[in-house]
């Protein structure tokens, strides 16, 4: 083994880790600060780009059985059935609505639909970009 | 509550679901679970009959996008009733039907996920009261239509009828959809209801008579009317009870339906009369003409099926007399061809559905439909010879039969249509009765042609692939329960007239309650009487002397017909798409970067100088400040040097230097989600040139002559003055009032803080959600272009 490799390989376990905080983080803080369902999928994806790069294919799929390709369609899906669901209660096609709330660890919660309209975003975003690099890099 | 939209809904929920069963059930056949999906609808539409029958109408509204007026609004009346009624009724039949007459070869899931899928948009064609919505479904039924014709792709006749059927029907769609925006220009609604209510003040408005002709055009294509009926025959290539379904029962009778829906809107004018009446008429001739010579007798039930389409088409333009007139003595008169055509509409779903299901029949079990091969099978297949004379004989018209009495209540229609004191029906009027009982004549000895060919004479047992037998009982039932009906209805008709066809006519004629009449099989020696008896008389003596008559089919010279006509057209289309794309799909990145940019410049740059946008004013920039000059000018020497450079490493860094100094901009003018892209992309960017830099070729120097550089500099160059243009007037010229006001209650309105991210996901959602549709199309794309390549995994027989 290359001993670039290892260093790679030990840097990336803990970078990895703090990108997909950091993805998480920009997803959910969004709504009212800088982020959001697409910036925090870029983010989340380019993880997995780097947990691709450093390992081999096989590993990774392995440690992480998720078919990217379902992914992104389901988050097409999840995107329009949140536009759909509030039709059913009276609003418009992708009409959002937010309340706040209390919560026992949290306290006063803001919680909006719109962040299940902004996952739809997210996943759709991680699954395209890492399906788009792994067929790339796959290919012979 | 919101009954009609789940039943339009579920279909398509019972779609999703087929994969799903499937999987589970094992040798179970998944046709049981489907069957339950139209049993359940055709009882709910059953129970509404009592309301609509008095009169009522329901209407149930979701919102959709009320910005644009488009709703989700079912509107249920008495003509979307019996529409539903067909739908969900024959499907029944027909659900039933296919569990036997599906060989275990064939999928099953995608065949009843298409027939779910077909049965939803149908149900959403007939009770959506929103154009727009309308629209949707008619297209969706149309895709459904095109893959359960192509259900047994391998062969390539149904390729080509798929193709066919989809290419004409779609056509007419569009001009349909054309249609519809100009009767929205005209009035500003997308309702039917209420574009009904006021369309009668336009009928000077130039917008009038081409909306007619364009939604015409849609109705004609859909219901198979001369010149566009070349499509339903080669549609006979879908399984049998697909073509008993979709192209006899339901689907073909869409465009009669929107016929019949917009008669309150156009009906009463003597374009509208004429087109219909026509067009119908022509079609009831030239489809009865030609089912004759048919030996296929699905071919031969595709043209009566044209054939007995026009006929109800043409009942309609005679009845949107009775709107010129209004209520009154006339009016009634007229106002009685709607109620036959309502009446002949569910006559023929149930005769013609019973005779799809005898030839599927007959096909599976002799393994042959071709009149030259079949003969004498009455003996071999009684119960089903039953079937065969009930349907035929009711298609003939004859009585005891419920086509006896639609077909007198036909004659009726154009008899008075004869004497009709409007539209200058007094010159050529007297043609109607006359092309009418031609065409029925025809129709006569095609029915005896599907009769006695099929089951008298000699049989030829050594011509046919197996010994005929009766088929399984499950076969039988379908086409006993339309029998059952097509005898039922001559003896009481006026069940179904009083409950159905009268509040349906209510709706397609509104204000002439009178018209409907109360049928009867006897009225006494009357014209009608006689023109049957002549029907019977001739049509006996024309089938008995065929061979000597046979030759009228060989006037019309081969390679004059509306088929070749298409296929010429599809060849000369190809030839001409084929010549163009070889001509600027050179393989020459710079040449696409061309064609690109020199249409934006065109567009964009045009657009600006014609509505006068450009102005610039720089009097209200805010100074530019030293940090941001040396910016400017490390992406000013970034994007020259990348000219120059040497090789591919040096050039994507210096593309790097770029991307990373606008991410820097976003910083400095305090956007940071748009910094965070930028950085991200810019990243992810670089991973994707690495893993492609293995797969590029050699870099080389360009080496074009100078007029092309000289060409391509000048295309660069006035590209980026037109971005900059567009950047300086974007911020000085005014056309109209800015809108960023109103995203700066982002908090109040969506409850968020970050205006960009409330634009994206809460006022502009709708452009992101497509945005990411968009996405993911392009990483499929992607995935195919490089996974699936061409020559490795194809099979050989893609061309059999």
């Amino acid at each position: 083994m290359n001993i670039n490799d290892v260093i790679l390989k030990t840097v990336s376990k803990a970078v990895v880790l703090i990108i997909l905080t950091f993805g998480i983080y920009l997803f959910l803080s969004g709504h009212n600060q800088p982020g959001g369902g697409f910036i925090g999928g870029l983010v989340i994806a380019s993880a997995f780009v780097l947990m691709f790069l450093s390992y081999d294919s096989e590993t990774v799929s392995d440690a992480l059985p998720i078919d990217f390709k379902k992914l992104s369609a389901f988050g097409v899906l999840l995107a329009m059935a949140s536009g759909i669901a509030p039709m059913f209660f009276g609003g418009a096609f992708l009409a959002q609505s937010f309340g706040y709330f209390d919560l026992p660890i949290f306290g006063k919660t803001e919680l909006a639909t719109v962040t299940i309209f902004e996952a739809g975003i997210a996943l759709t975003v991680i699954g395209v970009v890492v399906n788009i690099i792994l067929s790339i890099s796959e290919d012979e | 509550m919101y009954l009609l939209i789940f039943a339009i809904l579920i279909p398509f929920i019972a779609t999703a679901l087929i994969p799903l069963i499937h999987k589970r059930i094992g040798a179970f056949h998944i046709g049981w679970f489907v069957l339950l999906v139209p049993l359940a609808l055709f009882a709910i539409f059953v129970m509404q009959i009592p309301a609509i029958s008095n009169g009522e109408t329901l209407i149930q509204a979701v919102n959709w996008i009320p910005s644009l007026g488009i709703n989700f609004t079912a509107y249920l009346d008495g003509l979307s009733l019996i529409m539903a009624l067909l739908i969900t009724g024959m499907g029944s039949l027909v659900v039933l039907y296919s569990i036997y007459y599906l060989s275990s070869s064939d999928s099953f899931p995608h065949f009843y996920a298409y027939l779910l899928l077909f049965m939803g948009a149908m149900l959403g064609v007939v009770l959506s009261d929103n154009l727009l919505v309308l629209y949707v479904f008619w297209e969706l039924t149309s895709i459904s239509s095109f893959l359960l014709i192509a259900f047994w792709y391998h062969r390539k006749n149904s390729r080509y009828g798929a193709q066919k059927s989809l290419l004409i029907t779609v056509f007419g769609g569009f001009g349909m959809l054309a249609g519809f925006l100009m009767l929205h220009s005209m009035t500003g609604t997308f309702s039917i209801r209420e574009i009904a209510a006021v369309l009668g003040q336009y009928t000077d408005h130039t917008l009038f008579y081409p909306a007619m002709f364009l939604v015409l055009l849609g109705a004609f294509t859909k219901s198979a009317q001369f010149p566009f009926h070349i499509w339903l025959p080669d549609a006979m290539e879908a399984p049998t009870p697909v073509s008993a379904y979709l192209h006899s029962a339901t689907m073909v009778k869409a465009g009669i339906y929107l016929v019949a829906r917009f008669t309150p809107l156009f009906g009463g004018s003597a374009a509208w009369f004429w087109t219909v009446t026509l067009v119908g008429l022509v079609t009831l001739f030239w489809g009865a003409f030609c089912a004759v010579r048919q030996t296929d007798l699905k071919a031969l039930l595709a043209y009566s099926t044209i054939s007995q389409l026009g006929l109800i088409m043409s009942l309609f333009g005679l009845g949107s007399a009775a709107l010129h007139f209004g209520d009154g003595e006339l009016g009634e008169l007229y106002g009685l061809a709607i109620f036959a055509a309502l009446f002949h509409m569910i006559n023929h779903s149930t005769f013609k559905g019973a005779l799809f299901m005898v030839v599927g029949i007959i096909d599976h079990q002799v393994g042959t439909r071709d009149t030259r091969r079949l003969g004498g099978l009455i003996s071999f297949l009684p119960i089903t010879f039953t079937f065969a004379v009930i349907g035929s004989f009711s298609m003939a018209g004859l009585p005891f039969f419920n086509g006896f009495l639609s077909k007198e209540m036909f004659f009726t229609a154009t008899v008075n249509a004869a004497i009709l004191p409007a539209f200058g029906a007094s010159t050529w009027g007297l043609l109607i009765p006359v092309i009418a009982w031609i065409a029925s004549v025809f129709t006569f000895v095609y029915c005896m042609v599907f009769v006695f060919r099929t089951f008298f004479g000699t049989p030829q047992l050594k011509k046919l692939d197996r010994k005929p037998v009766e088929p399984s009982i499950g076969m039988l039932i379908s086409p006993a329960i339309l029998c059952i009906f097509i005898v039922g209805l001559f003896f009481v008709p006026n069940l179904l007239g009083d409950h159905l066809l009268k509040p349906a006519m209510n709706g397609i004629i509104p204000g002439i309650p009178g018209a409907a009449p109360h049928i009867s099989a006897w009225h006494g020696f009357n014209a009608e009487l006689f023109m049957t008896l002549g029907i019977i008389v001739i049509g006996t003596f024309l089938f008995l002397t065929f061979r000597s008559w046979y030759k009228i089919y060989l006037i019309q010279p081969a390679g004059w017909n509306f088929t070749v006509l298409y296929n010429s057209f599809l060849k000369g289309l190809k030839r001409a798409a084929n010549w163009i794309t070889t001509h600027y799909m050179t393989g020459y990145l710079p040449a696409y970067f061309a064609y690109i940019f020199i249409f934006f410049i065109v567009t964009s740059g045009g657009a600006l100088i014609f509505t006068g946008a450009l102005s610039i004013d720089l009097t209200a920039d805010s100074p530019i400040a030293i940090y941001e000059g040396m910016l400017i000018a490390v992406m000013v020497i970034a994007a020259i040097s990348m000219l120059f450079a040497k090789s591919r490493l040096t050039a994507i860094l210096l593309n790097g230097v770029l991307g990373f100094s606008i991410a820097i901009f976003f910083v400095l003018f305090r956007a940071p989600d748009l910094a965070l892209t930028q950085l991200v992309i810019e990243t992810v960017t670089t991973a994707l040139f690495l893993l492609c830099f293995n797969f590029l070729p050699e870099w080389t120097k360009e080496d074009s002559p100078k007029r092309t550089k000289i060409r391509n500099a000048v295309i660069a160059i006035s590209a980026g003055v037109t971005v900059t243009l567009i950047g300086l007037t974007v911020n000085s010229g005014r056309l109209f009032d800015s809108i960023s006001g109103y995203f700066e209650d982002s908090y109040e309105l969506a409850g968020g803080d970050n205006i960009v991210n409330a634009i994206l996901g809460d006022f502009r959602a709708f452009d992101t959600m497509l945005e990411s549709l968009v996405l993911f199309i392009a990483g499929l794309g992607v995935y195919t272009l490089i996974r699936l390549k061409l020559g490795k995994g194809t099979k050989k027989d893609e061309h059999q």
